[in-house]
């Protein structure tokens, strides 16, 4: 069960940051769906050019990118702003942050499949209000700050400076708590989806051609 | 009350809504390709699943696929062992679960969005979903089309559904004729501009007007293709009956079943009376050629504009326009004309179809590539369209005038296969996205349409006048 989520926020000051930045086409040859965490942001986070298979050990680093400095290379919250996620499907996306160990992603808008596929993999992608990103801009880009995410409750603390409620649907927010299986609760109606099937057969025959 | 088109496909493929207000929509075709699949089939076999209807699912490899490939070539052949690796799995996937590909051999592989309608697999009133944002593509049909997630690739194969919410209803209307020199990638090109890339977050896009309904399919699949670039991952067009003619045309349907289908595919059109939750309205005849400048398809002026000053703009986006600048090497108020190319690559789901290699094709007749242009390529979408250009000749136009005339991938349009940009290599390109690093590391992407991309070959810079 994950309810609650605490950790550093790292803040990237950048609109419309797409799929492509997220993870660079190179990694999406892996056929596995773990070990992208070194591919994370891979053209912001390296001065060279990296091949799937390479660790970031081999890589040359470049220390002006906020990931790559400490406390921030163990942040567990990103902070960024409009459109976050545009671009691609890929999943990869989210896998990269989630095995970075990103659990939370603040954005004022998400790109749509982008975020619906975070709450396929336990990264929670929280839209918040210009005005409330604008003040955790300013709370968290001089110095590092840890804030607290309580799912449960809908909302985000920092000590007593800040205070913020979010809006998240039930069933979006129990997905992230308990990590539930889509296909196991959808094949509870198999039947159902028989009948419809069946039915559309009928009606539609060209379909199933 | 009237119902738009979407609201129509979407009530015929419900299966039930949740409290939550979530639904299970019935999926009617999923397209497969090798990059989002590996990982959704392995989730199957340890679940000790199987797909729930074998003849839904379509596969082909596309993104990893060597353009310079001839008739020997087999998988073994492709050099990269980890781009091999994903066509080995594709296929190995297929068999094991005895879903239907065409493999790297047949002569219908070629891009999923390309072939889908091509060979008649892709039919109005369909729900189509695959690994893959440019779904939007087969809207163009009167299709419930999207892409989707690994995850939601393993849901759709292990339950013939998928979990959505529905989306808002937005209707783009284009009306007018559009100037000498201008194509649909133009026009979708002006679209993102104006209403930005997130514009269309949240909607299901109906295209629409007179500009729409003047158009061919493939004109319409172009549009289609980059809803998502606009933001909105479902893009649509009520059907007609040039799409009944283009399907007629295309599919192997028996006589008597087609004409049952062309009776209900006549009703996938927004009602009269249909409200939507947004509309705008877009005058066609005052649209210039576009070219993509930046890093956001959105960023995006026309062919004979200077690059913007970030001056005007708030102190927001004036950090994502200096940081454009800096990766494409530009500088405020500087002529596009000015700068000077170094490939050009004409293809990608977007405008590898027939009629986008006649335009092309046009304009190169009897010309040369520039001698700036290090490496001119033109990709074909499928098997189909490289045959038929071929019987046209427009291969032989494009080789004349020095273009390598390749077979048929997703190819330059992402670094995942050997066709690629090195380090700030600047690329007229027909694709969707000029993302940093899309067509290689560091490399320069400027969209545009494939006439455009002709005569930016030709010239070895955009040209002033048309």
């Amino acid at each position: 069960m994950k309810d609650f989520i605490e950790g550093i926020v790292a803040p990237i000051d950048r609109d419309n940051i797409d799929t492509d930045q997220i993870i660079p086409t190179e990694y999406l040859k892996s056929i596995k769906k773990f070990g992208y965490e070194d591919y994370l942001f891979d053209g912001w986070r390296y001065k060279d050019q990296g091949r799937l298979g390479m660790k970031k050990g081999e890589r040359k680093i470049n220390h002006e990118f906020i990931l790559n400095n400490s406390p921030y290379d163990e942040s567990k919250v990103l902070l960024t702003r409009d459109n976050f996620g545009c671009g691609s499907s890929r999943e990869h996306a989210v896998w990269a942050l989630r095995d970075f160990g990103i659990e939370v992603v603040l954005a004022s808008s998400f790109g749509d499949i982008f975020y619906n596929n975070c709450f396929k993999n336990g990264v929670l992608p929280l839209k918040l209000k210009k005005t409330e990103i604008e003040k955790l801009f300013s709370l968290s880009t001089d110095s590092p700050v840890s804030i607290s995410i309580n799912i449960k409750d809908k909302v985000i603390l920092f000590k007593d400076k800040l205070s913020i409620d979010f809006d998240l649907d039930n069933n979006l927010a129990e997905r992230i708590i308990y990590g539930l299986d889509e296909i196991d609760i959808t094949l509870k109606d198999s039947e159902l989806i028989k009948k419809f099937e069946e039915h559309r057969k009928e009606n539609n025959p060209w379909i199933f051609e | 009350m009237g119902y738009t088109i979407y609201d129509k496909l979407w009530n015929e493929h419900l299966i039930r809504s949740y409290d939550d207000g979530d639904s299970l929509i019935y999926i009617d075709r999923h397209f497969l390709h090798e990059v989002t699949s590996p990982q959704a089939f392995e989730g199957l076999k340890k679940k000790s699943l199987k797909p729930w209807r074998i003849n839904a699912n379509i596969a082909t490899p596309d993104h990893n696929v060597p353009t310079t490939r001839d008739n020997k070539f087999s998988i073994e052949s492709i050099e990269d062992n980890i781009s091999k690796l994903q066509v080995v799995e594709l296929d190995k996937n297929c068999n094991d679960f005895g879903i239907k590909q065409f493999n790297i051999n047949s002569n219908n592989q070629g891009i999923v969005h390309v072939i889908g309608p091509e060979l008649g697999l892709t039919l109005p009133g369909m729900s189509i979903v695959c690994g893959d944002s440019h779904t939007s593509t087969h809207g163009a049909f009167g299709c419930l089309a999207m892409g989707i997630g690994t995850s939601e690739v393993e849901h759709v194969l292990a339950t013939q559904s998928l979990k959505v919410r529905k989306l808002k209803n937005m209707r783009i209307n284009f009306e007018g004729s559009i100037q000498e020199g201008v194509s649909s990638k133009d026009i979708i090109l002006y679209l993102i501009r104006t209403i930005g890339t997130a514009g269309g977050t949240g909607y299901a896009v109906e295209f629409a007007g007179s500009y729409i309904r003047n158009i061919s399919m493939e004109a319409r699949m172009t549009i289609c293709n980059m809803s998502i670039e606009a933001g909105a991952k479902v893009g649509l067009v009520s059907v007609d009956d040039k799409t009944i003619k283009y399907v007629k045309k295309h599919s192997n349907l028996e006589d008597n079943l087609i004409n049952d289908a062309i009776k209900k595919w006549k009703n996938l059109t927004t009602d009269k009376e249909a409200m939507f939750d947004k509309e705008i309205d877009i005058d066609v005849s005052k649209i210039n050629p576009q070219v993509s400048w930046g890093t956001s398809p959105e960023m995006v002026i026309d062919f004979n504009e200077k690059i913007p000053s970030s001056s005007i703009f708030s102190a927001e986006k004036r950090k994502s326009l200096d940081l454009a600048k800096n990766y494409m090497g530009l500088s405020d108020n500087q002529e596009l004309s000015d700068l000077d190319f170094d490939k050009v690559f004409i293809g990608s789901c977007t405008n590898s179809r027939i009629e986008d290699l006649r335009e092309a094709a046009e304009v190169l007749k009897g010309q040369k590539v520039s001698e700036n242009i290090q490496e001119a390529i033109v990709v074909p979408g499928s098997g189909m369209v490289k045959e038929q250009a071929e019987k046209e000749g427009i291969h032989k136009i494009f080789i004349d005038a020095g273009f390598q005339w390749r077979a048929p991938g997703c190819s330059m349009c992402l670094g995942m296969n050997p066709d690629q940009l090195s380090p700030y290599e600047r690329c007229a390109s027909t694709s969707n996205r000029n993302f940093e690093g899309r067509q290689g590391n560091l490399g320069r992407t400027h969209l545009m349409s494939p006439k455009m991309a002709a005569l930016t070959a030709i010239n070895g810079r955009i040209v002033k006048e048309i």
